[in-house]
């Protein structure tokens, strides 16, 4: 019986390494910092060289996937690394990134309004391996598109964002996962009035040969926290 | 390198060109005058009225007596000036240095030129047989210095090409005026009964400048080669330039990309060479109907690496279009500059903005999309969140400032929208707004953060910011533009958090 268990845990890590998969050196679970999410990824590492689809329907889904973006971006963004940010004509205000921990000056923007240019833009981007991570806003992508974007990454490892509207109907992609983050109202700060960390429900609608959830994230003090684990603490610390 | 010139004398510019404009003229004795001193001086005369007797010089009324049906024109100050330019440009196709020698001559440098049209012989033919057939009255000799292929053009009845170092013999021969000289100074040789340069050549340099100045002395050594006299080129030659005549006109993609790929790699092996980086670069087509098509690229940083550089051109091919043909292709290099070869190889493998492979990636981006949509911000110190950003002018630049501490939104609106609001005065946060039909309830607030104008620029009502977060937990960034006094002010939606 155990045998059958390791053949198959077997087989199914020579397909994930067919597929551009690296199964984690022993000894180097590099872990990302997004707590639990990132066991719904396939060896339970969050996948640096794929392609990340965030969908958003609301310019307020749209900030908050920036953000959570821009969170991981600074995880990325190591040792001076670059990013390039493809976006509408006004993408992102850049002193909002500090927050995140990332510092604007080492984000390339590039400004297009057609998705056709914006698309040219980002292959070109993705073959340039120096880079940390490529983000780009479009208005729609096809699963053409997409399985070009991803063959692209296997090959130079670059990590992919789009950011896409989700008011059309999503047809399914070649993108490894498919995220929508909502903004959900943030916790009192030890019951002093205000904002709280910025707080989301992150849902992987799919992940390619992952387990989709659903989480609540936070953005608490310069890295991401799961809520549970907050809320846990503070009922401990309540006694 | 031996340097060789060429001086070309137009005997009559002005009257062939204004016979060129007016055909009807050719062949007429015709003089050009302007008024000097209250009386109308001939300024130039056509070949035929010189032949019947009216000269440059004379008084019009004398002439106008002398030869019958002269016509007299107005003389427009400055032609010469504009016609040599116009035949300077056309002499360009033979030598890239080309200088305009007022009043009636042009000066070209053609070292190294001439052997393309197999001897200096063949070169002089060729370009006056073609002035010769447009109409102008030219002569021209080529010589070891402009001052002696200045003098040999319009004095020598011998052949028009004097040998290489043989100056001195050419000029024994020639009346003194042949060394460009002042009136007063040839009216003071004539006296002295100078008749020729020769035994000027063989009088001591001091005695001289006594007698006629440093002019004379200056005048003879640069005609004898022993004083440099420099060319002002009419077209400033561009320092790295490849050419690349085609013996069929050229009207595919795959021609001018092969035209590419050959000017590139020229260009890129001398640059190495000389360890510089191509920052700018214009490739000039011209056609066969006489046109000119061109297209440049730019780059971030200095670069002679010819795969890339191919792979920008190769982007502006599209712009290109060769219509019935190209003959001649040139590639300008406008700007480059120094790099460190050394230190390339040493960065090869640098990251961050050092990364040669972003250089090259936003030139590629700015070649498809244009430079304008590619921007790096830097912190400006203005708290306007407006004017909070500049953008990067280079790749290097560094951030001035540091970044501002406070929360700012993720998403700036280009222009704050109005929204309807319900707040508490004075300074309260919104209870409830309304956007685009929209009401929200706002549960938590931060703020007010005033922001004031910098009133030394503008004058205006400050913003009161809060951020807001509603019901659902979206957080917005809300302003009050302007305090409370009589009216109720305006609020306005500027960002959304994340």
């Amino acid at each position: 019986m155990e045998n059958k268990k390791d053949i198959i845990h077997k087989l199914r890590q020579n397909i994930l390494q067919m597929e551009g998969y690296r199964p984690p050196l022993a000894g180097m679970h590099a872990l990302i910092g997004l707590g639990p999410l990132e066991t719904a990824f396939p060896n339970g590492i969050f996948p640096i060289a794929a392609v990340h689809e965030f969908v958003c329907s609301s310019a307020e889904q749209a900030a908050a996937g920036g953000g959570l973006v821009t969170g991981i971006l600074s995880l990325l963004m190591q040792q001076d690394r670059i990013c390039v940010w493809i976006g509408k004509t006004k993408p992102l205000f850049a002193p909002a990134m500090t927050v995140f921990g990332v510092a604007p000056h080492r984000v390339v923007f590039i400004s297009l309004t057609k998705d056709e240019e914006a698309l040219w833009v980002m292959e070109e981007a993705l073959k340039c391996s120096g880079l940390a991570a490529v983000v780009c806003e479009v208005q729609a992508l096809n699963f053409k598109q997409s399985q070009r974007l991803q063959l692209t990454v296997e090959q130079s490892r670059v990590t992919c964002f789009v950011l896409r509207n989700a008011t059309a109907k999503l047809r399914s992609t070649a993108c490894t996962a498919r995220w929508q983050v909502k903004p959900v109202p943030s916790a009192d700060l030890d019951g002093l009035p205000g904002l709280g960390f910025f707080r989301w429900q992150v849902d992987l609608l799919k992940v390619r040969n992952g387990k989709p959830g659903s989480w609540l994230l936070e953005w608490n003090n310069g890295r991401f926290m799961p809520v549970e684990q907050l809320v846990l603490a503070e009922e401990r610390k309540a006694g | 390198m031996q340097k060789r010139y060429m001086a070309i004398w137009f005997r009559h510019l002005l009257t062939d060109g204004l016979a060129l404009r007016q055909p009807e003229l050719k062949g007429l004795p015709f003089v050009l005058a302007a008024p000097v001193k209250n009386k109308m001086i001939i300024t130039a005369s056509s070949a035929a009225a010189e032949q019947q007797g009216a000269f440059t010089g004379m008084a019009a009324a004398d002439a106008r007596a002398a030869v019958a049906g002269l016509l007299v024109i107005n003389d427009i100050p400055g032609k010469a000036a504009k016609l040599l330019r116009l035949l300077g440009l056309w002499c360009i196709r033979y030598t890239p240095v080309v200088a305009i020698d007022l009043p009636d001559g042009l000066l070209l440098n053609l070292s190294g030129c001439a052997h393309l049209w197999v001897n200096e012989r063949e070169y002089l033919k060729e370009i006056i047989l073609k002035l010769r057939n447009a109409g102008f009255d030219a002569r021209a000799a080529i010589a070891d210095t402009p001052g002696t292929a200045w003098a040999v053009s319009r004095f020598a009845k011998a052949g028009p090409i004097v040998a290489g170092g043989t100056q001195a013999q050419a000029l024994t021969g020639l009346p003194p005026a042949a060394l460009r000289l002042e009136p007063d100074v040839l009216e003071r040789l004539q006296k002295l009964g100078f008749r020729s340069v020769g035994p000027l050549l063989s009088i001591p340099a001091s005695v001289l400048r006594r007698r006629f100045g440093n002019m004379l002395l200056l005048r003879i050594d640069q005609a004898l080669g022993r004083k440099e006299e420099e060319l002002v080129p009419l077209v400033p030659p561009v320092p790295y330039v490849e050419r690349l005549p085609c013996l069929e006109p050229i009207c595919t993609v795959v021609g001018i990309e092969i035209a590419i790929e050959k000017l590139l790699s020229a260009l890129c092996v001398r640059l190495k060479a000389e360890g510089k980086g191509l920052r700018k670069a214009v490739l000039k087509c011209h056609r066969i109907d006489g046109r000119r098509v061109q297209a440049g690229i730019t780059t971030n940083r200095g670069s002679y690496n010819l795969s890339h550089l191919r792979k920008l051109f190769n982007l502006q091919i599209a712009k290109i279009e060769p219509a019935l043909g190209i003959d001649l292709f040139t590639l300008e290099a406008l700007k480059v500059e120094d790099i460190d070869t050394v230190q390339e190889q040493l960065w090869i493998e640098a990251k961050g903005l050092a990364d040669t492979a972003l250089a090259e990636l936003l030139d590629r981006v700015a070649g498809k999309v244009g430079p304008a949509a590619i921007g790096r911000y830097l912190p400006a110190e203005h708290y306007w969140p407006e004017q909070s950003v500049k953008i990067a002018a280079s790749l290097k630049e560094e951030p001035g400032t540091a970044w501002p501490v406070q929360m700012r939104p993720i998403r700036l609106l280009a222009i704050p929208e109005r929204i309807q609001v319900m707040a508490l005065i004075p300074d309260n946060p919104p209870k409830t707004f309304t956007y685009k039909n929209k009401r929200h309830t706002v549960i938590k607030a931060d703020g007010p953060e005033r922001i004031g104008r910098e009133w030394w620029r503008d004058s205006g009502k400050h913003r009161d910011y809060y951020a807001v977060e509603d019901s659902e937990g979206q957080r917005y960034w809300v302003f009050r533009s302007g305090p409370y006094d009589g009216d109720s002010p305006a609020w306005y939606l500027h960002g959304y958090f994340s």
